[in-house]
């Protein structure tokens, strides 16, 4: 021990980080049997959360949304296609996750991060909830019950002239900082980015096509006029717990994932419907009173969400 | 509600199963697993020397790769092995052989809808033969998935089975691991889960007796 006060509270300290990284888990349990964890947080309690509406210039729609430390940055670029043959009034979103190096010392240059495609897929599987059913025998449902609802964005208002002209959304979610609730993350950023987005203003010019215009160029022949925001109803917000014995820890950081292996992420929308429930594998067992506990923590977040969602929206439309 | 279904199953019913270890001869550890028209063929290798680099060296590191009936493998493959690697994870023993890697390769052989459930099952029986998966514990903790439901969703989840009590839920009620496709309400996904567990005890039972031959004592 030192001599002096400041050195005895150094080594006091070097000790808890010793400690902390010796024996993770421990310091954990010790922290838990308390309800509270070491960055001061109750279990239920999700980070501090914000959303910058605007933060690319150059895309018609961006977004940069971080909860705690971890961060997001989405943009939305559009461009004028031709739709396909079998879905003429549709137009079509592609969405990337992008996981640059910068965003963690985990991730190397020239070598994808395992997260980067399954998070690229479940935000498409979110963002995209189309249900088409096709009644072949490959895929999954084989039954004559036709549901057809639209999911956060109906692929119709995509449409510009049926059979000749639909929008393209290239949507691309880069991780500048990956600290846990990476999904939660990119959807909050993704849904920021759409909310926040110009459609940009077509015109027909004269070879009968439909090109970009930029405004300042006159009122002529303007297709679009009217229709310059995408209407989104039924908005997905996500929740990450992990479970651990009998606690359940919303919102993890990078070095609770890494402790307690068992993740759960739900996704409610604003209609309260399950839209995606992801628990892949993990040691603690769910039990329908673990599920039930992590729905009724992510309807509390849907609530927080919203009401941050609306104000960085409403704080847009002022200016 | 009565709903039709295209060849005549009730709505709890299960298709076929049909299941063969050691298919082929090279491969460690092998099986072929179906459910009606759905095949799909495991592989298992290993273990082998040598962690990879991000990988805890005080446990066994389990590599999944997933290939296909046709095409390129994609995002969706990628996500299916995650999910199958964690799920595995948890269920093998890891701690026995330290510091190597198994390798586990799942082949689609027919896709008739609801594979991914299907690998899992398929793996745990390529396994329990030839690596150092302890059969009791194989027997607690059964695959189980939802083939046809009455929802417009496909819901995969993996349940464990057994006796053992937890807190007054039996831990075969608990979910190792479940991913849902399509919005569906909150309490459609616990009938779900509930339809689920009763499916899971005919498969446990399938399950069973196919590996009754082969478990020591």
């Amino acid at each position: 021990m030192g001599h002096s006060n400041a050195s005895g509270d150094l080594s006091s300290e070097m000790e808890v980080d010793a400690f902390r990284r010796l024996f993770p888990l421990r310091f954990y349990e010790h922290h838990l049997a308390e309800s509270i964890r070491p960055d001061g947080r109750a279990l239920g309690k999700a980070r501090d959360t914000t959303i910058e509406l605007g933060a690319v210039a150059s895309a018609d729609g961006s977004a940069l949304a971080k909860i705690g430390l971890t961060t997001m940055l989405a943009a939305i670029k559009m461009e004028v296609m031709t739709p396909s043959k079998e879905s003429p009034d549709e137009g079509c979103i592609a969405i990337d996750f992008h996981m640059p190096p910068i965003c963690s010392p985990l991730v190397r240059p020239g070598r994808p991060a395992e997260a980067e495609p399954v998070v690229s897929k479940q935000l498409a599987d979110t963002i995209l909830r189309h249900v088409k059913h096709f009644y072949g025998h490959s895929l999954l449902l084989d039954y004559f019950f036709k549901v057809l609802y639209s999911g956060m964005i109906d692929l119709k208002d995509l449409s510009l002239v049926s059979g000749k002209a639909a929008w393209m959304v290239y949507l691309d979610i880069y991780c500048l900082d990956a600290d846990g609730s990476l999904f939660d993350a990119a959807l909050l950023s993704a849904i920021a980015a759409f909310s926040h987005l110009q459609i940009p203003v077509v015109s027909m010019n004269d070879d009968g096509k439909l090109i970009v215009v930029s405004e300042e160029n006159g009122e002529k022949d303007i297709v679009n006029k009217e229709k310059r925001k995408l209407s989104l109803n039924r908005i997905p917000f996500s929740l990450t717990c992990v479970l651990h014995k009998n606690y359940i820890l919303a919102d993890p950081t990078a070095e609770e994932e890494t402790i307690f292996e068992t993740l759960v992420t739900v996704v409610l929308d604003t209609f309260d419907q399950l839209v995606y429930l992801y628990k892949p594998g993990g040691l603690v067992l769910a039990f329908t009173s673990s599920v039930q506990d992590c729905i009724a923590l992510t309807r509390q977040r849907l609530k927080e969400l919203q009401k941050i969602l609306d104000e960085s929206v409403s704080g847009m439309e002022v200016d | 509600m009565e709903i039709d279904r295209i060849d005549g199953r009730t709505p709890n019913q299960l298709r076929p199963l049909t299941c063969s270890r050691n298919v082929l001869n090279r491969a460690h550890g092998s099986s072929s697993w179906s459910q009606g028209d759905t095949k799909v063929l495991a592989a298992v290798y290993g273990p082998k020397a040598g962690t990879k680099k991000n990988e805890n060296p005080e446990k066994t590191c389990i590599e999944v790769i997933w290939k296909p009936k046709t095409g390129q493998t994609g995002k969706s493959e990628r996500e299916y092995e995650m999910i199958l690697k964690r799920t595995l994870q948890s269920i093998c023993i890891l701690t026995v052989n330290p510091n190597t890697t198994t390798l586990v390769i799942i082949q689609v052989v027919n896709d008739d809808g609801a594979v991914s459930f299907k690998v899992a099952i398929c793996c745990g029986l390529a396994e329990s033969g030839y690596v150092i998966l302890d059969p009791a514990k194989l027997e607690e903790q059964k695959m189980k998935a939802f083939p046809y439901l009455v929802f417009p969703n496909s819901v995969l989840s993996v349940l464990p089975e057994g006796s053992p009590k937890v807190e007054g839920e039996l831990m075969e009620n608990g979910i190792i691991t479940s991913v849902t496709q399509g919005a569906m309400a909150v309490d459609n996904y616990f009938h779900c889960l509930e339809r689920g567990r009763a499916a899971n005890e005919k498969m446990s039972a399938f399950l069973r007796r196919s590996l009754q031959p082969q478990l020591p004592g």
